[in-house]
């Protein structure tokens, strides 16, 4: 490993100032599960280190009527860990239960995973299911885009030099909302996903039909997918089979895979397809506050 | 004498052991010992489960250096230059060495117990010279006041690389315009021993005929012929390798290593650094797993080279994707296969043809492939033939029944089509074709008594499989496999301490709970209990050759050397109480309960005598040495249960069971863990196991993210039947147990999914991508 100067500023102008300092070199770090990888392996050789840990501002963990704030630096655990939250934004928990394991869970934070910007990243397609948007601090001040205009490739993201992420904001849930995410992995744990869906549906009073709903796949393309077509094929539709495979033609049709050595365009099209019919089954299973089958790893 | 058929059989719980653990008994036959059998906390289990254990990287010396090895990039080129100049500059660099710092090797062959090694190749794959051969092929290395010293410097290493070509697949490297790794390798044609003229990359070629094979097939009302591919796949070995080496001033070298045999390190460092074995002294340290794949030496030569440049002692440590580069792995593989049954399902003919990846250099189990393709089945008619074939990737190294998972993978789906297309059931049609003493391989080798028989038996009486499988896309397979086991050389000393204990040293390194098993075996010979016995790994200096912990022998071999040590130690104190009693030695025995007993009634107990001892003639050890050459080869059968996500191709294993003859269980929990541990690695290699090269021959997933070992959230609790059909060349019995269970777990895999889904899948491995796609292809 290449050596490099660490600081750990306390405020978010001074992360700013030492991020736009040396905006070539430098790299923040919050639980570093991707960040210390990559240094190790060589793919970032970052001189200077700035851990955000310690700034209250990307501490926060706020669940209200009007919706949810969540710091960039919030560990995984802190999110499931959360009754309120957990209930509320459960495709966000159900990000947050499967990546990595415990010791992983208890460091890597959302935003971390937001901001290291690979294709498979397990949380990002919950924030653009759930409609969140991505608070920006820089040098020339703040700014919000949504969750999927985040991403432009693997790797990249729309941070301009000297620029991290504070918070992500989530709008508040319906009265009949429920979200899923799950992924498909070869193994049932402590994988990387080869496809990941993630669906947040909001249904009429009476459960039977779809008010809106919001789809978005991981590992399908160069960047987390945001697929309107598959929410529009359900918006307003009666909760049923049709409607769903629908949805699912949808999303099969907007992944744009590659082969590789987890899986091939065939495979990954294919799983696109089956996993959002059983996220979107699993949604409205939750928006209806029925008992559903979901366990980790299937 | 009855036949076998005739005997009446049980299957009931092992005792001590959780519901899981069963055992097949024969009625009237059940083993009486006092130790054997027993299940006793191992003496080296309070270390390792508190962390108090030293493993090889633990090693900690004054003035030590940390090394880094720098690898080539390219999967073959031809090395221009090097250039070490500019890292040798580096402040905090003592040492760079490269493969000219090394002595030159010839071209002779040398044992390691799990594979032969040409030392001319040895050495160019501990440090490449003209070539590399393989992206993660060791060049150079550097020592330094710290590994990120070590790294920076050698980075500085310029190296000129005149990029080849490079070959990945079997069937392509014995192409005639492959490219040709090594200009030095003829096909060398076994058993014939004729040697080719021309440079190839075909560096043996088995071939074994037995019976008329063609009347064989003629005869046969049904035969069946397939094609079979599979990955290379690594051991998986959670401890990356590691090695410090110490050259002293004095000329002797000391090494600190994990190791599976820590003589065949100290051969091995001799030859290549040219220096006799008594100027090495390998200690071994406590090992993360081998599984075959610490065998031969990568980094111990090279601790030693900088360590003598240096003058200081050097540590090098692998990371994870150092391990996958450039260590294991076992090879991938094209297998063709062809059996031939008559009407009533008997075997009439077997052939076929196996391509093995031997890697960088020479050295595949192509041998072991051929000897085991048809080794549970009474093949009257066989033709074999068997092709170590080299290509740019690691070097192959032994990896656990080193050869035949794969050739078991065709045979047993074979047999499961057959039995399929036949209407025979699975169990039935082993039963029948099962080999048994007296039967002849089509290698030559006649089996002396074996238990495939007695496997299969236990499974039809298993609750495993008189339990329905219900629901859909669940499906059940079996399958069955062998290993032939070794023996090999050994030393026990065995010391009598004051206070009626036994320390006991031996030179076997104990990767599978052998420290255990061993002390066991010494201590039912002596009537004492186990926990009486302090067994302890030495290092070379220390006791005599003993060679590799591998080849299941170490509880056979080195068991049956302290059971030799055990009785020396009962002569001897036979003449110590001959002595107390003023009798003549004849006149004493050693009894049961560790008591002498002598003329008039006179008795005296082993730990009375143990006290005596200083004054009757000062202390007693007992020795065994020992070549032992009368292992046993073992069988064994597997159930598995699957099912099938039909939509995402994705296999569950609901359950599993693994029966195994195992001779004599010394300790059935070692025994069973090495039955599941099997299990485990083989249902990995059949899921999702598998090296990714890209047609660069870079290795695209040198890590655990994406080489797929299975966790414990993919394994079903593995049941274990354990059968013992003892070992007539062993007191207790003792066949080997370690490499059998990795056999069956693909074919029983493959077996299982085709019932499940109705697709017989011949490639390896049976990752979801790859059953989805005969899935969809078969809808269509």
């Amino acid at each position: 490993m290449r050596d490099f100067e660490y600081e750990a500023p306390m405020s978010l102008d001074d992360a700013v100032a030492l991020l736009s300092g040396n905006p070539a070199a430098a790299k923040p770090l919050a639980g570093g599960t991707d960040l210390i990888d990559h240094i190790r392996t060589r793919r970032l050789e970052p001189d200077l280190v700035v851990d955000v840990k310690k700034i209250p501002d990307l501490n926060v963990l706020e669940f209200g009527d009007d919706g949810l704030r969540l710091g960039a630096a919030v560990p995984c655990y802190r999110i499931y860990g959360d009754p309120q939250v957990a209930a509320a934004y459960s495709a966000l928990a159900d990000s947050c239960r499967i990546i990595g394991g415990t010791q992983i869970q208890s460091r890597a934070s959302v935003g971390g995973n937001l901001c290291n910007s690979g294709p498979a990243a397990d949380s990002t397609p919950s924030l653009i299911a759930l409609g969140a948007r991505v608070v920006i601090a820089g040098p020339g001040g703040r700014r919000e885009v949504a969750a999927e205009d985040f991403c432009t490739g693997p790797g990249q993201n729309v941070l301009e030099s000297g620029e991290l992420v504070v918070e992500i904001v989530f709008p508040a849930r319906p009265a009949v909302g429920g979200s899923h995410y799950r992924r498909f992995i070869p193994r049932n744990e402590m994988d990387i996903a080869v496809v990941g869906v993630g669906a947040a549906v909001e249904l009429d009073e009476s459960g039977q039909s779809f008010v809106s709903a919001r789809i978005a796949l991981a590992a399908v393309a160069p960047t987390p997918l945001y697929v309107e077509a598959a929410g529009a094929a359900l918006s307003g539709q009666p909760v049923s089979d049709e409607a769903i495979a629908a949805a699912a033609d949808a999303a099969r049709e907007a992944a744009t895979p590659i082969d590789d050595m987890r899986g091939t365009v065939e495979f990954r099209k294919h799983i696109s397809g089956v996993l959002t019919d059983r996220v979107i089954r699993e949604a409205v299973a939750r928006a209806r506050g029925e008992e559903t089958g979901y366990r980790i790893g299937q | 004498m009855a036949t076998v058929e005739d005997r009446q059989f049980r299957v009931e719980p092992f005792p001590g052991g959780t519901p899981g653990n069963q055992r097949l008994v024969e009625e009237g036959r059940l083993p009486d010992y006092d130790v054997v059998g027993t299940r006793p906390i191992r003496h080296d289990g309070t270390d390792k489960v508190t962390g108090r254990a030293r493993y090889g990287a633990d090693i900690k010396l004054s003035g030590l250096l940390q090394g880094y090895v720098l690898r080539s990039p390219h999967a073959h080129a031809r090395i221009v230059s090097i250039d070490t100049s500019k890292a040798a500059e580096v402040p905090g660099v003592h040492a760079v060495c490269t493969n000219a710092d090394m002595p030159s090797a010839d071209h002779r062959a040398g044992d390691l117990g799990e594979g032969i090694v040409d030392w001319y190749h040895l050495n160019q794959n501990v440090l490449a010279n003209d070539k590399v051969l393989y992206t993660g092929h060791a060049v150079a290395a550097v020592a330094a006041d710290s590994v990120h010293i070590a790294e920076e410097a050698a980075r500085l290493i310029e190296v000129e690389y005149e990029v080849l070509p490079p070959v990945l697949d079997v069937r392509e490297a014995r192409g005639a315009d492959a490219p040709v790794l090594n200009d030095d390798v003829r096909t060398d044609l076994q058993p014939a021993g004729e040697t080719g003229d021309t440079p190839t990359n075909v560096a043996k070629h088995f071939h074994y005929e037995k019976g008329d094979v063609d009347a064989g097939f003629a005869a046969a009302e049904l035969v069946i012929e397939r094609e079979f591919t599979t990955e290379t796949v690594h051991q998986g070995y959670i401890e990356p390798h590691t090695a410090t080496a110490f050259w002293s001033p004095d000329g002797k070298i000391t090494v600190w290593t994990s190791t599976q045999g820590s003589f065949m390190i100290r051969m091995q460092v001799a030859e290549l650094l040219d220096v006799p074995i008594s100027k090495v002294k390998v200690v071994p340290m406590e090992i993360g797993g081998g599984f075959g794949g610490k065998i031969a030496v990568y980094l111990q030569p090279v601790a030693a080279v900088l360590s003598k440049l240096s003058g200081r002692p050097v540590k090098l440590n692998m990371d994870r994707s150092n391990v996958f580069d450039a260590t294991g792995p076992t090879p991938g593989s094209y297998m063709k296969v062809k059996i031939g049954v008559d009407a009533e399902g008997k075997i009439t003919a077997g052939e076929a043809e196996l391509l093995f990846e031997a890697g960088a250099f020479p050295g595949s189990p192509i041998n072991p492939g051929c000897m085991c393709v048809f080794a549970c089945y009474d093949v009257p008619n066989g033709r074999i033939d068997g092709y170590d074939i080299c290509v740019n990737k690691p070097r192959t190294n032994a990896y656990r029944a080193p050869g035949s998972t794969h050739v078991a993978l065709a045979t047993e789906t074979i047999v499961d089509e057959i039995c399929e297309a036949q209407g025979i059931c699975p169990v039935e049609f082993r039963l029948k074709n099962a080999v048994k003493e007296g039967d002849e391989r089509v290698d030559g080798v006649t089996y002396p008594p074996v238990g495939m028989w007695e496997t299969i038996k236990a499974v039809e009486l298993s609750d495993h499989w008189q339990s329905p499988l219900e629901g859909p896309n669940r499906g059940r397979g079996i399958a069955s496999g062998f290993w032939f086991n070794f023996g090999g050389n050994s030393v026990v000393a065995a010391t009598v301490n004051e206070d009626g204990t036994v320390s006991l040293i031996e030179g076997s390194t104990d990767i599978g709970g052998s420290r255990a098993s061993v002390a066991m075996q010494l201590a039912e010979i002596l009537g004492i209990a186990a926990e009486d016995v302090t067994p302890t790994v030495v290092d070379t200096d220390s006791i005599g050759h003993t060679d590799v912990t591998g080849g299941s022998r170490t509880c056979h071999a080195t068991g049956l050397a302290a059971i030799k040590a055990a009785e020396d130690i009962q002569a001897q104190l036979c003449q110590r109480a001959a002595m107390l009693w003023d009798v003549e030695s004849e006149q004493v025995e050693y009894g049961d309960g560790a008591t002498l007993t002598g003329p008039e009634g006179k008795t005296i107990s082993f730990q009375e005598i143990a006290g005596k001892l200083t004054q009757t003639g000062g202390p007693v050890v007992g020795r065994g040495s020992v070549n032992a050459d009368k292992h046993g080869g073992a069988f064994g059968t597997h159930i598995a249960d699957v099912e099938v996500d039909p939509d995402t191709g994705k296999v569950q294993v609901l359950r599993y069971t693994v029966v195994q003859d195992v001779g004599t269980a010394i300790h059935p929990s070692y025994v069973e863990g090495q039955m599941q541990g099997g299990a485990a690695q083989g249902i990995g290699w059949a899921l999702n196991e598998e090296y990714h090269y890209g047609d660069d021959g870079r290795l695209h997933n040198a890590s655990f993210l994406d080489y797929r070992i299975p966790t414990c959230y993919d394994l079903p609790d593995i049941e274990t039947i354990i059968v013992e059909v003892p070992n007539p060349g062993h007191p207790f019995g003792v066949r080997g147990v370690g490499e059998v269970p990795i056999v069956p777990p693909p074919a029983a895999m493959a077996n299982a999914i085709f019932r499940a889904t109705g697709v017989r899948m011949r490639s390896l491995p049976m990752s979801p991508p790859k059953v989805l796609h005969e899935l969809l292809s078969s809808d269509g």
